[in-house]
């Protein structure tokens, strides 16, 4: 099983987690800049956030074998406060960089004004830098949260197959599926959503445009529920085709509009047995 | 290695004219260096050079856009470094030697050794590495074989080796024996050379 995490904050995690996944078979990943729970006081604090994002994690990332990749962006929380505020003049000289793949996490939180000019304004440098965009859905008042969301996202002028709507959940799938947008699942160990779930959902709404990541963080959570995701398939009946793609290919086909998703040198091939032409999962399973 | 080898080494890269038409870019407008320096990679390729060894596409033609600016070097390469990421900064730390900066780029070179990323550990100890005082680049060379870093990057290395260095490596070596561990070979070639040359101490 090769695995593509497209949301999971490795900053917030150490080495042992790099091995459980790489033995997992997460070969790469993409680590969205968010906020870090103790909120920040300054610019220069995400100046240094961001350049861990771009330096030193995907260094760490490449000693266990995996490939890391990171979005950028002021996140919808910190937008709320005006220290934080001249972050959004910082990026576009990130936006610029090899293994930026989107700009991301924006959206709302809270749903301020201040949160919706910083939300349209990131919008906007998706377009200008010609990247998709990772919209974060707010846990508080999600179903209009989400609508008002999709909204903004049309108003920007991107394109919906550019954008992935995240931590969507039984209740917010179809509004997102309709709208043309990517779906992500954050996959947790009780809160936003279970492999079990994740399994109904994509039986009743099939594997197109689906993302299943970890947002493995700060907070208790499991950089392993992608590997776990794709067992709960594999039981319930989906091939490993289907697993493949959606553990694979969908976040490579969408992060691979960026024209940056460099995987080349990656071991990613799908090993097949010989006996049994079934895929042979990696991690000794 | 010369800008001029490295410029005959780039012309096999997948997208010759996009650098050609960087490098004159430069020239004429070396503020869009800025730009130009971080999509490197994904025009150039990252591949190694058989024409250059040791190097790749993205290291040389970084190098080849800082050499080719008009002035202000050391401001650029400042710059470029500090809002650079990894690639960027390994290639800005390459290029200090070949640039007209006299030992303005040393406090680069500090910061790249200070970091725990070894290719930009390694990428600090080439010829530039010269301007460094010679307790900061013994630092240096123990920590490359601390974390591993070939000694081969070193530049000097037979030249500059000294009595000190070896009293460094001796006692890393003591502690790993300890521990029941080796210094990597080279490490331990380097110090029975600096051994068999100096002088015993009573």
């Amino acid at each position: 099983m090769r695995i593509f995490d497209p949301h999971i904050h490795m900053t917030s995690r150490t080495t042992d987690d790099y091995e459980r996944m790489a033995a997992a078979g997460v070969r790469a990943l993409v680590e969205p800049a968010f906020w870090l729970g103790q909120p920040r006081t300054s610019a220069a604090s995400f100046v240094d956030y961001f350049d861990s994002l771009i330096g030193w994690e995907p260094f760490r990332a490449g000693q266990f074998g995996v490939r890391h990749f990171a979005t950028i962006a002021l996140n919808p929380k910190e937008a709320n406060d005006p220290r934080c505020r001249p972050v959004l003049d910082l990026l576009p000289r990130y936006l610029d960089k090899d293994a930026v793949v989107a700009v991301g996490e924006i959206g709302y939180d809270s749903m301020t004004p201040e949160e919706d000019e910083a939300f349209a304004a990131q919008l906007a440098l998706a377009v200008a830098y010609d990247l998709p965009a990772l919209v974060h859905t707010p846990h508080r008042d999600k179903a209009r949260g989400c609508e008002r969301t999709l909204a903004v996202v049309a108003e920007s002028g991107i394109d919906a197959g550019r954008v992935v709507v995240d931590h969507l959940n039984e209740v917010t799938v179809k509004l997102v599926r309709d709208s043309g947008c990517w779906l992500g699942f954050s996959i947790y160990p009780d809160t936003k959503m279970t492999p079990e779930r994740m399994v109904e959902l994509l039986r009743e709404y099939g594997t197109e445009r689906m993302l299943v990541n970890s947002a493995a963080d700060w907070g208790r959570s499991d950089p392993l529920l992608t590997r776990a995701t794709g067992e709960a398939m594999l039981l319930a009946g989906f091939s490993d085709d289907d697993v493949d793609r959606v553990l694979w290919r969908n976040p490579v086909e969408f992060y691979g509009q960026s024209g940056r998703l460099d995987l080349s040198d990656l071991d990613v091939a799908e090993k097949v047995d010989p006996q049994t032409g079934n895929s042979i999962l990696r991690g000794g399973s | 290695m010369t800008p001029d080898s490295l410029r005959a080494a780039l012309r096999g890269v997948p997208d010759p004219d996009w650098l050609d038409a960087a490098l004159r870019q430069v020239v004429a407008e070396p503020t869009a260096i800025t730009r130009l320096f971080p999509a490197v990679g994904r025009r150039c390729g990252r591949a190694a050079l058989p024409d250059a060894p040791g190097w790749t596409a993205d290291d040389a033609a970084r190098v080849l856009l800082l050499t080719s600016l008009p002035g202000e070097h050391a401001t650029y390469a400042e710059s470029l470094y500090r809002h650079g990421d990894a690639a960027e900064r390994r290639a800005v730390l390459r290029a200090l030697p070949l640039l007209p900066i006299g030992a303005a780029g040393v406090p680069l070179l500090q910061d790249a050794i200070r970091t725990n990323d070894t290719r930009l550990v390694g990428a600090a100890l080439g010829p530039y590495a010269r301007h460094l005082d010679p307790a900061a680049w013994r630092q240096a060379v123990l920590k490359c074989v601390f974390s591993g870093v070939p000694l081969a990057v070193v530049a000097d290395l037979e030249t500059r080796a000294d009595g000190e260095l070896a009293a460094m490596l001796a006692a890393l070596a003591a502690e790993r024996h300890a521990a029941g561990r080796e210094l990597p070979a080279d490490a331990t070639d380097l110090l029975d050379r600096l051994t068999a040359a100096l002088p015993r101490e009573a």
